[in-house]
């Protein structure tokens, strides 16, 4: 019972890509003029923008200007089931806002003994009792002997660990808002991990043809990349009507748009690539909102 | 009475033989009818940049909401190349027209080419429109349905 209790956390947390959880950020538009206002939802849930299951921390969000420089969220408030907050388009040209976020988890073995890394930790001591036999919880807050070990960094794995079973995962969520003329700056890729580059740019998607977006790992073309689209609305169609769509040789999405409206497009890539020593392999998620308009 | 600085302005750089854009805003059976945002523009046919003609919107409104806010609501024109321009703008700005015909002249400096003249509209809770009229010897004529009626060029 104990070890189902234990390790479920983790499968649930390395199954993220597979469960139905979709992180998303929806602004209410992305074609302004320049010192408008954009005003933007950020939230998890089944559906894409439909706000019914957990609010995105405001403290993952960042709002990058024109420049490249850090902007800012006014009126932020993180209600049940969304954050929301305005970014005053201050600087002409193509904003992005959204999170990158890192982490680190895994397994490996010390004398034979398991250890874990990162992730969510185990019941809190006093607490791992609760819901057991009655009256427990109030016994002495010492987790039992057999509760398997955490470390919360790579730096903390010792030198003799054996069966490393670490993942790098990487994910970024994206969406991107323009004041006034379109720029390019801040597609600039980092180079690590999966990133897309605008071919088309984002104020410039229209139905009537098809736009292309380049998708990199590690700075280089990400062929064969398999990509969903999903149109916002899916509550008001019996089906979702995703678009699943292949990247080429080059990296390069081609998308034919069904329609005028907000787009959740997300893709995800495992390899055994990291960058952080000692981990073992790497899993990576991009997602973008993208706004189509009618020609 | 805004346009009349303009329009002589026009008069007297352009040839005799000037053409002009005629744009009819039709009557709208609506009892709180706002006056439509219109921009028309000259759009080269080989792609190059466009040449934007009048856009009439709510120059008076300043401030938290200035007027010019929703001059994205004129997407075609925005995005082929209202956005870079900077508003107000002397020739090309003027207030809101009531329903009814207007005259613009066509720039007399315009290379020879082929071009497309277009007019979009957009109102306030109504509709959008765009009505594109490709010329032909320098003359053309089209007709909107809803927020646009007929738009005439003449040589």
């Amino acid at each position: 019972m104990r070890k189902i209790g234990l390790i479920l956390p983790a499968l649930i947390a390395l199954a993220g890509p597979a469960m139905a959880e979709r992180a998303w950020i929806h602004p209410a538009a992305t074609i302004f003029i320049e010192n408008e206002w954009v005003s933007v939802d950020a939230g998890t849930s089944t559906d894409p923008f439909q706000p019914d299951h957990q609010p995105t921390q405001l403290g993952a969000i960042k709002v990058w200007q024109p420049d490249g420089t850090e902007g800012k969220m006014e009126n932020a408030i993180t209600s049940r089931y969304r954050s929301s907050f305005d970014v005053h388009l201050v600087k002409p040209g193509t904003w992005r806002i959204g999170t990158a976020d890192s982490r680190i988890m895994g397994s490996f073995k010390v004398d034979g003994v398991e250890w874990r890394l990162g992730g969510r930790r185990g019941p809190q001591p006093g607490m791992a009792m609760a819901g057991g036999a009655g009256g427990a919880a109030a016994a002495p807050a010492q987790p039992p002997a057999d509760a398997p070990k955490f470390v919360s960094s790579v730096d903390e794995i010792p030198a003799n660990a054996t069966d490393l079973q670490i993942t790098e995962s990487l994910s970024r969520d994206e969406t991107f808002v323009t004041a006034g003329e379109p720029s390019r700056a801040i597609f600039e890729p980092t180079g690590k991990g999966l990133e897309m580059v605008p071919v088309t740019h984002p104020a410039e998607l229209l139905t009537n043809e098809p736009s292309k977006f380049k998708f990199l790992v590690d700075g280089k073309p990400a062929a064969g990349l398999k990509v969903t689209i999903v149109p916002d609305g899916r509550r008001y169609r019996d089906s979702e009507n995703a678009l699943e769509l292949t990247t080429g040789a080059d990296g390069v999405l081609t998308v034919k748009w069904p329609g005028a409206g907000m787009y959740w497009l997300n893709t995800t890539l495992s390899d055994n690539h990291p960058i952080t020593p000692r981990a073992t392999q790497r899993r990576m998620s991009y997602t973008a909102t993208l706004e189509v308009m009618q020609p | 009475m805004r346009m009349t600085p303009l329009l002589t302005a026009g008069l007297l750089s352009a040839p005799a033989m000037a053409g002009t854009v005629s744009i009819t805003i039709p009557q709208g059976k609506i009892a709180e009818y706002k006056k439509p945002y219109v921009v028309a523009w000259l759009e080269p046919t080989d792609g190059s940049p466009i040449r934007t003609l009048s856009a009439w919107y709510n120059v008076r409104k300043t401030g938290a909401e200035s007027g010019t806010k929703y001059l994205v609501d004129l997407r075609t024109w925005w995005r082929k190349g209202g956005r870079s321009l900077m508003l107000p703008a002397d020739g090309i700005s003027g207030a809101t027209r009531a329903p009814g015909t207007y005259t613009i002249p066509l720039p007399a400096d315009l290379k020879p080419g082929e071009y497309i003249l277009n007019v979009e509209a957009a109102r306030e809770s109504g509709g959008h429109e765009l009505v594109s009229v490709p010329l032909v010897n320098g003359a053309g004529s089209a007709s909107g349905k809803t927020e646009l009626g007929a738009v005439v060029v003449t040589k």
